[in-house]
């Protein structure tokens, strides 16, 4: 009797270390992000275009640069990986070519992002003679995104008791109607959770992104919003250089004075940016499903 | 005489190689309760499931022998089960209201099938909430989640679902084996009062259920109908030996 109180009390305390030395580093590193990259920010940081040579240039480029592609990739693999996901959930047949697809895209998650980028690079960049563009980098995102997108949304859609299947089918509606009217709109919540947790990925990937957006950021006018001028910020034909690769960078060969306080600032934006994702992600995941089942 | 609404011939079902119906003639007439009892694992679930095609959706079963509903075979090539099941509705054992609004749930098949205008619907989710006998509990709360009642009233929404595409015959399966006495009983008594117009085919274990609601009882064993007749003469004075020695709870 004794004995086993001991036992729960000692497994008990080694559970609470090992979880207090992961919450330990976890806090220790960002708060060293932090920190250090806290006092380099500023309006003048967040919005002034990069400079090369001397110092006092911000990353106003480059974080727009994350957004836009962030929303490119976004844009290309969501509508791709929500198809495959409700196929593969929904109506595959449990055969040997729906397994071949689920090992396919097992392995291509885990392929890594500088594979992937460089596949892009010969791929998008070369053969397509896309160049070093945004456009490049989103089908490189794309690569990398879709895989775990998919993952994430049949999680989303097992998630759904098979009760509200059959309540949907026994009265009378069809597979589609009952995957699209009420399978859908009951996983919406934890689908968007999984987007949002995989756009802080995204948003922090540089591997993908050195070779297929390119590491150079052209000075934008962001006047100018029209998509076809070379200028414009909306052009997916220019090169872009993203925030994560601007840290890259300037860390290997950035040769402006401030080059140390860029990357601290810059690291801290990359963090926080993904903070407010996971933030956004609980916030709007709860009040849509509050929304939509009116709970 | 009322007509043969649902007849099923030497119908047998597999389970890849194992055949956990053996070749069930079973008929069901316009209107009233039947109740199908049995033992665990007798097949009545399968077979009722059978009678909506729901048993489609689970893979490696084959089926054999006829079902017709009106004369139409149920598993002809071109039989389309979106129509059967919206003539032929189904409860289940765990209630399983959509996470939406209560409102929403009644007329969800209604309003997927096209149905836009608003009198109509308001009045088709009073008309069903009352026949299922929960109107008066959330007429005050239609447009909050379904999720938010308790199991006896979720179960009687999904009740008041089934019957906003007005069916023919409802399905039931094991409908208050998830439920407390009470909100049990409430079932019972909506069933009573739905069988003038519906009819109602229900699995129960319960056998007190099935004596107090079911004008026909059909005693299923081992695969086997073994014998079906009024439910008085079942319970007093049943035929077989099984049936009796299951009604006298010597075994199941």
């Amino acid at each position: 009797m004794l004995k086993a109180k001991l036992q729960n009390k000692i497994a008990i305390g080694a559970l609470y270390g090992v979880a207090g030395i992961v919450v330990l580093i976890l806090v220790a590193l960002l708060g060293y992000i932090l920190v250090s990259g806290m006092p380099q920010l500023s309006w003048h940081f967040l919005t002034a275009p990069a400079k090369a040579f001397l110092k006092g240039g911000g990353v106003g480029v480059q974080l727009f640069n994350s957004f836009y592609l962030l929303i490119l990739a976004m844009l290309i693999s969501f509508p791709i990986a929500l198809g495959a996901a409700i196929y593969l959930y929904e109506y595959a047949k449990d055969n040997w070519v729906t397994s071949v697809v689920r090992t396919a895209i097992e392995i291509l998650s885990s392929l890594p992002s500088v594979v992937v980028g460089l596949f892009g690079f010969l791929f998008f960049v070369v053969k397509l003679k896309l160049g070093f563009s945004i456009l490049s980098g989103a089908f490189a995102l794309t690569f990398f995104n879709l895989p775990l997108l998919t993952r994430n949304i049949e999680d989303s859609l097992h998630t759904i008791s098979e009760n509200q299947r059959e309540g949907g089918l026994a009265l009378g509606l069809s597979r589609w109607e009952t995957v699209n009217k009420i399978i859908l709109p009951a996983a919406v919540p934890s689908i968007l959770t999984g987007v949002i947790l995989s756009a802080g990925r995204v948003f922090g990937e540089a591997a993908a992104l050195i070779y297929t957006a390119g590491q150079s950021a052209p000075a934008l006018n962001f006047a100018d919003w029209n998509p076809f001028n070379i200028s414009s910020p909306l052009n997916p034909m220019r090169p872009a250089e993203t925030l994560a690769v601007h840290i890259w960078k300037i860390n290997s060969e950035g040769i402006m004075p401030d080059a140390k306080a860029i990357s601290s600032g810059s690291s801290a934006v990359l963090v926080i940016a993904i903070l407010l994702f996971n933030l956004a992600a609980r916030y709007l995941g709860k009040r849509l499903y509050k929304r939509l089942t009116s709970a | 005489m009322a007509e043969e609404i649902l007849t099923t011939q030497d119908l047998h079902l597999y389970y890849g190689n194992k055949e956990a119906l053996k070749g069930i003639n079973l008929n069901f007439k316009e209107k009233g309760i039947t109740a199908l009892i049995g033992p665990s694992g007798c097949g009545k679930s399968t077979y009722l499931r059978t009678l909506n095609r729901m048993n489609d959706l689970i893979p490696g079963v084959t089926i054999t022998g006829t079902a017709r509903f009106k004369g139409k075979d149920l598993y002809a090539p071109d039989a389309d089960t979106v129509e059967i099941r919206k003539e032929i509705g189904m409860v289940f054992q765990q209630p399983n209201p959509f996470p939406f609004s209560i409102y929403d749930n009644v007329i969800y098949g209604l309003r997927i099938a096209g149905e836009k205008d608003k009198e109509k619907l308001d009045a088709v989710v009073e008309k069903s909430l009352r026949q299922a006998a929960v109107w008066d509990e959330v007429k005050d709360h239609l447009h909050e989640s379904a999720l938010a009642l308790s199991g006896g009233q979720q179960q009687r929404v999904c009740i008041a679902r089934v019957l906003a595409v007005s069916p023919e015959i409802i399905l039931l399966d094991e409908p208050t084996s998830a439920l407390d006495p009470v909100s049990s009983s409430q079932i019972e008594t909506t069933l009573l009062n739905l069988r003038q117009d519906y009819t109602i085919i229900i699995v129960t274990h319960n056998l007190q259920q099935a004596s107090r609601i079911a004008d026909r009882t059909a005693f299923f064993m081992n695969g086997e109908l073994v014998e079906v007749d009024a439910t008085k003469n079942i319970f007093m004075n049943p035929a077989q030996k099984q049936t009796e020695d299951y009604i006298s709870g010597r075994f199941g």
